[in-house]
């Protein structure tokens, strides 16, 4: 089949009955005949090569996969011909900035965007929420629509009925994406807003109790250590291509260094590096840490004096003021802390499942190989009791002297270098109020109820930032309030409605009641889960219909350079999809503030030559707009790896850390005054709900993780045929597990709890612990007559129980059971 | 006489993400259920009872990428009933689409797989090696995408010259059937045709 052929059948196979009000002229063969008369072909945009001559322009993969690439497509009479990888020349690549090569989902980019489940036209329901009856609308008729909704709305329940929902389908700098949304949303009168992420709420909260703050050496840094430790750390897979983590962790796998891999699986990380794998019980890390510790404490293997010197509350000796006996983490690990019991290798291995000697191997080498990076990953946080995890590493780091070094690391993610680029700008949010990003449901149900002290609602919005403005315990105004529940979700390019958010069948329950949340308007390229439980649906534009401007750190896992790409528009948008700005500046338009809105922004190049302005104003050498446009990037080099906490390390009187000591604070005083016995004020193990030590095994004997998969970033990429055949859904299972059930390798099974039901095919593989299962996040819910989900979306399963203190999804922390089909 | 073309594969460089079979599809505009590039998971290995504690014995993982092989020896070309299959002067293995007539001789004698059904067009196909962009100038798209530049082509005799002869990883076949046109280097847990104790995992690349 011709890439043509493919586009034929994906018109073909939807939009038969449709009018199109484009003038579509270039015809794809035989497209318009198939489609019954109507002039359907595609158009090569303005200013595009003649008829039948090929152009490469650059575009970006510009998901929420926590890496970033560069891609260039071919195109030729308005039609995308094939991916071709970042066109930075082969001999202008060097070891500090090596091309960003797309990975396997960035490849496949052209399928998306011909998807035959593109969404073609507004949408309205017509059917109960959730049961996927749609009607077609114009677009006149769906933004009127919103917007006297969003009118009525506002005149009874007031702006703070108003939600932005966590959505990153669509993560780039602008001008479309979510800024512009906000932006006329605040001119609106504000929404509440959210901190926090779905990927990382504990570390975002936790994290600066301990550091003050993220600095994690850059990634190209670990080809300068001689072992790399990782603690679920999957980069491979989540940050696969281009020069993101994945990429160095290769390069340094190639130098010779050596990795480590605590992991309850045998990961694609693993086996790329060639590491050791030491297969861990889910949620047992922080047992690992303690009894390691112990074992360099009883072996005088770790630096005493840079734990004398930098921390507080290691041992009693730096114990903060006030702080009780026995509290530091040196009397936890020997016995004399609250529970009385010494942190062996022996207590360890009946947690973690790793045997007593092999802990105690671990943490012999670990404090004797120098310079050694501990790494982090999400994955462990993203558990019942995630925040202990998050401070519990950086300790290993400090312990063993890698902290602030070459090679070393801060027992934090790595970070990497930036491209400062304008943005648009987004006028302050007149509602002081936000929410923890995965408790939404709450404010949908129980809004007006929900407090700063337990649900740790906040005042203004900071987004992903989840430290910016009030800390989730220093609250200036603990009667903070809502003053109404969810009446109105914007959701933009977002599946966290339904699919990426716990527990589907509870979610599922509090959508279909529409007396309470009366609107959501979903703004997606595709009928993704989220979509169908959406109120209003208005077809977006793909990277490839639209002129954007991407930056490529992602969230900074890479080397030290960074990079701005221009993504150009290379078709024109599909059917009658439309781009942010102009959704944005039609609904400003009718609320009666578009010349504010605008405010002398007349085109979408004014948007973008603002951005460029911006990046001008940090790096001296960016580009005109005209000339990036022309080469379609900008590389910025970074020099040396970036090392974390350097200044701090060489003196941390003069450069403290941001923490209440400015040491490596083990012992939280802050922490210590909430009194939460889930909150502690040393990192800790504690046992966790429908962890390995919970009685509900007996009822559900498997422990089930959500992990991220290489086919596709968090839920988007799933509607690509391609992707689909090469990496299948499946349950991972151990031989032992699966045998004892007659399960063999591609049989379908039935995974269930008490929350749902999955049907699934089972990958039975000595790569993960027996007792634990795994199944990849991200495959889109559906539902059979039954309610049973058939395609195996892990969220069916999981828990609306959020973290002690970030509120953060415990997505890994499940208990079901495996059954045969 | 042109070199015979090959591919190279580096095992130690390879994540099994498969980007090079994607890149394939996306190129060659190749429908679902046709796959040139397959890439194989390859696993070994078991867990035992060690004093109460289950522990893992030698599990191991790695995968390996592979295509037509573009043979010395092509079995394909010399079973098809209608002289369909032509080996160019570089060695790239053809199916001329206009002389096969779809009985698919050629995949039940290929030990690798590589020739498969187009339902669509009815014919036989497999990877040509990307000779248009050869013939250009260019590298076949799934050398070009590698994110960890764990794939090379080029002259057979150069590459073996560089890396070896190791051409059978398992699961691939003892290369003595077809002479295969291809270099692997394996990493320290890959096994040979001959001691090939794992099993292939991943049922969708049968």
């Amino acid at each position: 089949m011709t890439q043509n052929n493919f586009l034929t059948k994906a018109l073909n196979d939807t939009v038969m009955t449709r009018r199109s009000f484009l003038k579509w002229s270039a015809a794809i063969g035989g497209t318009a005949a198939l489609a019954g008369g109507v002039d359907f072909g595609l158009k090569a945009i303005e200013g595009a090569a003649a008829a039948g001559e090929e152009q490469t322009l650059t575009v970006g993969c510009y998901h929420n996969c926590g890496g970033r690439c560069i891609l260039a497509t071919k195109v030729k009479d308005g039609t995308l011909q094939r991916i071709v990888p970042d066109p930075t020349p082969v001999e202008e690549e060097t070891a500090e900035v090596p091309r960003a090569i797309p990975c396997v989902r960035g490849r496949s980019q052209i399928r998306r965007v011909y998807a035959p489940d593109r969404l073609k036209y507004p949408l309205k329901r017509v059917g109960k929420r959730g049961e996927g009856k749609f009607e077609r609308i114009s677009w006149e008729e769906a933004l009127d629509t919103i917007a006297s909704e969003m009118k009525r709305i506002k005149e009874s329940y007031g702006n703070e009925a108003f939600y932005f929902n966590y959505a990153w389908g669509v993560t780039w700098n602008g001008p479309d994406g979510s800024s512009i949304i906000q932006r006329m949303l605040n001119l609106f009168g504000g929404y509440v807003g959210y901190y926090g992420t779905y990927s990382e709420a504990a570390y975002g909260v936790a994290m600066p109790y301990i550091l003050g703050g993220y600095t994690g050496n850059s990634a190209d840094d670990v080809v300068n250590s001689k072992l790399v430790l990782l603690l679920g750390d999957n980069s491979l897979v989540t940050r696969s291509g281009g020069d993101n983590g994945g990429y160095w962790y290769m390069k340094a796998a190639e130098k010779g260094t050596k990795f480590i891999v605590v992991d309850p699986m045998l990961t694609d990380t693993v086996a790329a590096t060639q590491g050791e794998w030491i297969p861990i019980n889910p949620g047992t890390d922080t047992a690992l840490i303690a009894a390691m510790a112990y074992v360099m404490v009883k072996e005088n293997l770790y630096d005493k004096e840079f734990m004398a010197t930098h921390a507080a509350g290691f041992d009693e000796s730096t114990l903060p003021e006030g702080a009780p006996r026995n509290s530091s983490y040196m009397a936890y690990l020997t016995g004399k802390g609250y529970d009385k019991v010494e942190k062996t290798p022996e207590w360890a291995a009946a947690i973690t499942g790793i045997p007593a000697e092999r802990i105690a191997n671990l943490a012999r080498e670990i404090a004797s190989v120098k310079p050694c990076a501990i790494i982090q990953c999400w994955g462990p946080q993203r558990r019942a009791y995630g925040e202990q995890f998050v401070r519990a590493v950086p300790i290993l780091a400090a312990m063993t002297g890698n902290f602030g070094i070459s090679g070393g690391n801060t027992g934090q993610l790595p970070g990497g270098g930036y491209c400062p680029m304008g943005g648009i700008p987004v006028p302050p949010n007149p509602v002081q109020i936000s929410i923890p990003c995965f408790m939404w449901p709450d404010f949908v149900t129980r809004g007006t109820e929900m407090t700063v002290e337990k649900d740790y609602i906040r005042g203004a919005s900071t987004g992903w930032n989840a430290t910016a403005g009030d800390t989730t315990t220093t609250q200036a105004n603990k009667d903070l309030r809502l003053k109404s529940n969810m009446k109105f979700m914007w959701n933009h390019g977002g599946n966290c409605i339904i699919n990426q958010h716990a527990d589907v069948n509870y979610t599922r329950k509090v959508l279909e009641d529409d007396s309470k949340l009366e609107m959501i308007v979903t703004v997606e390229v595709g009928m993704t889960p989220s979509a169908v439980y959406s109120d209003i649906i208005l077809p977006g534009t793909t990277g490839f219909e639209v002129d954007n401007i991407i930056t490529g750190e992602g969230h900074g896992i890479k080397g030290n350079h960074a990079w701005a790409l221009y993504n150009h528009k290379v078709i024109e948008p599909m059917f009658e999809a439309k781009d942010d700005v102009w959704i944005a500046e039609q609904l400003a338009e009718r609320l009666g503030f578009g010349d504010k809105f605008r405010d002398g922004h007349a085109t979408r190049e004014d948007w973008m030559r603002d951005m460029v302005a911006g990046a001008q104003a940090s790096v001296s050498n960016f580009p005109s707009l005209e000339e990036f446009k022309e080469k379609g990037y900008f590389k910025l080099p970074g020099g040396k790896p970036f090392v974390g906490f350097e200044a701090f390390r060489a003196d941390p009187e003069a450069n403290p850390l941001g923490t209440a000591t400015g040491k490596i604070e083990i012992y939280s005083p802050v922490l210590a005054n909430l009194k939460n016995e889930e909150i502690p004020p040393i990192p800790i193990y504690i046992p966790e709900w429908e962890g390995v030590s919970d009685p509900l095994r007996e009822k559900y004997p498997l422990m089930m993780m959500t992990t991220h998969f290489i086919a596709r970033s968090h839920s988007t990429f799933e509607n690509v045929d391609i992707l689909r055949e090469a990496h299948p859904q499946c349950i991972w299972i151990n031989p032992l597990d699966a045998e004892a059930r007659g399960i063999k390798n591609g049989d379908t099974v039935k995974v269930y709890n008490d929350r749902g039901i999955v049907h699934i095919p089972a990958y039975v593989t000595n790569r993960i612990r027996p007792g634990t299962t795994n199944i990849p996040q991200g495959a889109h819910y559906t539902p059979n007559a039954d309610g049973v989900d058939i395609r195996g979306c892990g969220n069916t399963l999981t828990n609306y129980r959020p973290t002690p203190m970030a509120k953060g999804f415990t997505a890994h922390t499940n208990l079901v059971q495996v059954e045969r089909l | 006489m042109a070199k015979q073309l090959a591919f190279y594969v580096d095992i130690n460089k390879c994540s099994g993400c498969k980007a090079c079979q994607v890149a394939c599809k996306d190129k060659s505009s190749l429908p679902v259920g046709v796959r040139w590039r397959r890439v194989f998971q390859y696993e070994g290995g078991e867990w035992i009872d060690q004093s109460g504690q289950m522990i893992p014995s030698n599990v191991y993982a790695y995968s390996v990428s592979s295509a037509c092989m573009h043979c010395a020896k092509p079995i394909c070309m010399d079973v098809c009933p209608t002289s369909a299959i032509s080996k160019r002067d570089d060695g790239i293995v053809l199916i001329n689409a206009d002389m096969c007539i779809g009985c698919r001789y050629c995949s039940w004698a290929c030990p690798y797989g590589a020739p498969q059904f187009n339902e669509e067009l009815s014919v036989m196909t497999k990877c040509d090696m990307c000779h248009d962009l050869v013939d250009m100038g260019e590298r076949p798209a799934c050398v070009e995408a590698c994110p960890y530049r764990a794939m090379d082509f080029g002259a057979l005799d150069e590459l073996q010259a560089k890396h070896g002869t190791f051409a059978d990883p398992a699961p691939l076949p003892d290369p003595s059937i077809t002479e295969p046109a291809v270099v692997y280097t394996p990493n320290k847990v890959t096994k040979s045709s001959r001691n090939a104790n794992g099993r292939l995992m991943n049922l969708e690349e049968l």
